[in-house]
């Protein structure tokens, strides 16, 4: 008969070589995708697939020859943390007063808000691209930031206000008691208690943008294409380039992945707890 | 303000400050293309141009074949001006040229030697006599086997095959239980995928897509012919997922050994004979595309060419350069440095000498199949459309990419050949209706 300790002990294991395999499934694509990187294209779409091969370092080098990495990834780093900067000055304020200045259409807009992500991008195409051509934007770095900035204002703004609910009111009235202003209150009292959700926000927002294709690819051409353009370039139909696509895609997640490795305490942190649990 | 809020704003100021220093300047050239092998070289040697015009820099946007195609239709019907020189097809340089997109190809000096730009070609790319793209490389559909396999079988291709003996070769070499396959065919849906295949099959067996009044022609007994034998060979002797597979899985299963027989474009000779790509470098053979009632439209044609549209905004600069990159000169540049068999092929008579020939097996065939093609008459019967694979009217590529999608039904077994044929031809009566054929006047 099993004791409890043992049934604990069981099921811990249990649960955890399921979370390794989950892990590892996950994982897996990006595993593949450095290990294709390294092959030669012959060795990139051989059957049965390659573990055991030869090295090199040839797609590298000819990426290195053919595009100019650094000058997409520059792009990537400026129009990523500009676009998360501003779309926090923006959200920060507006989830202050839903949260704590309700009304009874506070709800509403913010599922209003939210509904603007189901729409198709496609769908707006046209209209945003005569936008950026009127003004002169296409193939700029501030209308990738303003879009991506707009696209990413609901799920920030909803983020902010479910951290900004948790926090009890009476923490607010202390602080007015004590006479703080309204910015005194939001940048001594609030960002300091959630700034853990507020770094995790704001990393789920740097990911977003990193990872936007669709508008980076229609509304961009040499100056101010991120990596994502990049990535694109190297797709071929006519020609089997897997390795160097694996290549190039190594290099654009690397940043983001090291970024995501550095800070991943916070982000677990915001995301599994409350502001003030 | 706390010092952390200060480095924000601070932080904020620098980005978009920064984000501002990205404007183009005067004599750059923004060149669109799509990514493979030969405009990959052509963005490489571009630097010999740029050595040439140090006033000139050239810039380049390479995108996949759909994607480039999607930017490139926003960019040119809002006249954006994002780009000085466009790749395009065909079926664009027609549709757009006829628009006013593009600028014309006209004075053109005597050294760029236009008389040598194969005719089918040039017509491909002009509307109403006027030239409004020149040709890059060009390419036609062909037959590639394995030679070893023929070998061991007692089997010998013939120089043009139909689609009969293709079928009797493909049903003799098929052997599954070794994971080879008698033939590979495309099958993802799409109308430059499965439907440019599918229709070069269909105009050997006497189909059409249209009769003279634009009447789709889907209810005729030569498309059922025409697809009952593709998606029987296909069922037979192809690949499992057939439906899936388009010009590079089928080169995928090709290179490794996986197919006997493979149709499809011209440009895969020089990836199934190159030995660092392909496993069966050594035992290629190369023949005509099949035939069958007629080899009319038995084997395609298609162009990557270079555009400059109206919208340009160094028109100047941007004809300098479509012109250096579609020379002869330009041809001599890539013999030099890549080897005589990396030549653009399809496009110039002086690329065919005899070295060319020896380094290309495949390019006696892709010659004759190029100077055979007959966009204007691409069956038996006449029709009113010009193309082979493809037919030039706006509306086709959603025609096209929808009956592609009921042929690859067809394939998977969801839907029955006839069921396909009745949706296709409804659903292109439909679609002809809406956008007002047949056109007055």
């Amino acid at each position: 008969m099993m004791t409890l300790k043992q049934s604990r002990r069981l099921q811990s294991v249990l649960l955890g070589s399921l979370s390794w395999v989950i892990a590892a499934l996950i994982f897996f694509p990006i595993f593949w995708m450095v290990l294709t990187s390294f092959k030669t294209e012959i060795d990139a779409f051989a059957t049965p697939p390659q573990f055991i091969f030869t090295p090199t370092l040839e797609n590298y080098l000819h990426i290195q020859e053919r595009s100019d990495y650094f000058h997409f990834a520059w792009n990537s780093i400026l129009i990523s943390f500009s676009a998360t900067i501003l779309c926090l000055l923006i959200a920060v304020p507006a989830a202050y007063s839903m949260a704590f200045f309700e009304t009874k259409r506070t709800k509403g807009t913010l599922l209003w808000m939210l509904s603007t992500k189901m729409l198709p991008p496609v769908g707006v195409l046209m209209p945003i691209y005569l936008l950026a051509k009127t003004f002169g934007l296409l193939d700029s770095r501030i209308a990738l930031i303003v879009i991506y900035t707009l696209i990413n204002l609901p799920i920030v703004v909803w983020m902010i206000y479910t951290y900004f609910k948790d926090i009890p009111g009476e923490i607010l009235e202390a602080s007015r008691l004590d006479g703080a202003t309204t910015r005194q209150e939001i940048f001594k009292v609030l960002i300091p208690i959630c700034k853990g959700g507020l770094a995790s926000t704001a990393l789920l927002s740097l990911i977003l943008c990193w990872n936007e294709a669709f508008w980076s690819l229609n509304l961009t051409s040499s100056n101010a294409a991120p990596l994502t353009a990049l990535i694109a370039s190297y797709s071929s139909p006519e020609g089997l380039f897997w390795a160097k696509l694996s290549a190039v895609s190594t290099l654009a997640c690397a940043p983001i992945l090291i970024f995501g490795w550095i800070s991943q305490k916070q982000l677990v942190r915001g995301l599994s707890f409350g502001a003030v649990k | 303000m706390k010092t952390s809020a200060k480095v924000l704003l601070a932080g904020t100021c620098l980005t978009l400050t920064l984000t501002l220093c990205n404007s183009a300047s005067a004599g750059d050239v923004t060149i669109a293309t799509v990514n493979n092998s030969d405009m990959i070289r052509m963005q490489r040697l571009s630097k010999t141009f740029e050595e040439q015009h140090p006033d000139i820099k050239l810039k380049w946007v390479v995108l996949e074949e759909n994607v480039l195609r999607q930017r490139l239709t926003t960019d040119i019907a809002t006249k954006g001006g994002q780009f000085d020189v466009l790749t395009i097809g065909m079926y664009e340089a027609s549709l757009w040229g006829a628009k006013g997109w593009l600028k014309e190809m006209d004075n053109l000096p005597a050294s760029y030697a236009l008389d040598d730009v194969f005719p089918s070609v040039r017509d491909g790319l002009s509307v109403d006599g006027k030239l409004f793209a020149l040709p890059f490389y060009a390419e036609s559909s062909i037959t590639y086997y394995r030679k070893d396999l023929f070998q061991a079988a007692g089997l010998t291709m013939p120089e043009r095959p139909t689609w009969t003996q293709i079928s009797e070769f493909a049903d003799k070499l098929t052997d599954k239980s070794k994971e080879q396959y008698g033939i590979c065919l495309r099958g993802k849906a799409g109308w430059g995928e499965n439907m440019a295949l599918i229709s070069t099959v269909a105009n050997s067996f006497g189909a059409r897509w249209f009769d003279e009044q634009w009447k789709p022609q889907f209810d005729q007994p030569e498309w059922k012919d025409a697809l009952n034998f593709y998606v029987n060979v296909m069922k037979k002797d192809g690949p499992p997922g057939a439906s899936s597979n388009g010009f590079n899985e089928n080169l995928a299963l090709f290179n490794s050994g996986k197919c006997a027989i493979w149709v499809d474009a011209s440009v895969a000779g020089s990836f199934v004979t190159d030995k660092s790509q392909s496993k069966v470098a050594d035992s290629v053979g190369f023949t005509y595309a099949p035939h069958e009632v007629t080899d009319k439209g038995s084997a395609w044609l298609y162009s990557w060419a270079l555009a400059i549209p109206t919208s340009a905004k160094n028109d100047k600069d941007a004809r300098a350069f479509t012109e250096w990159a579609t020379s002869k000169e330009y041809a001599a540049l890539v013999a030099k440095t890549d080897g005589v068999s990396n030549v653009p092929p399809g496009t110039r008579a002086s690329t065919y000498t005899d070295e060319y020939k020896k380094a290309a097996p495949f390019a006696n065939i892709t010659l004759e199949s190029l100077k055979a093609v007959t966009p204007k008459a691409p069956t038996l019967k006449p029709v009113p459309y010009v193309g082979i694979q493809l037919v030039t009217i706006p509306e086709f590529q959603q025609i096209g990419t929808n009956v592609g999608q009921q042929f690859s039904a067809a394939l998977v077994g969801s839907t029955t050949v006839d069921a396909a044929l009745t949706q296709a031809q409804s659903a292109t009566v439909r679609d002809m209706k809406r956008a007002g054929y047949p056109k007055k006047g």
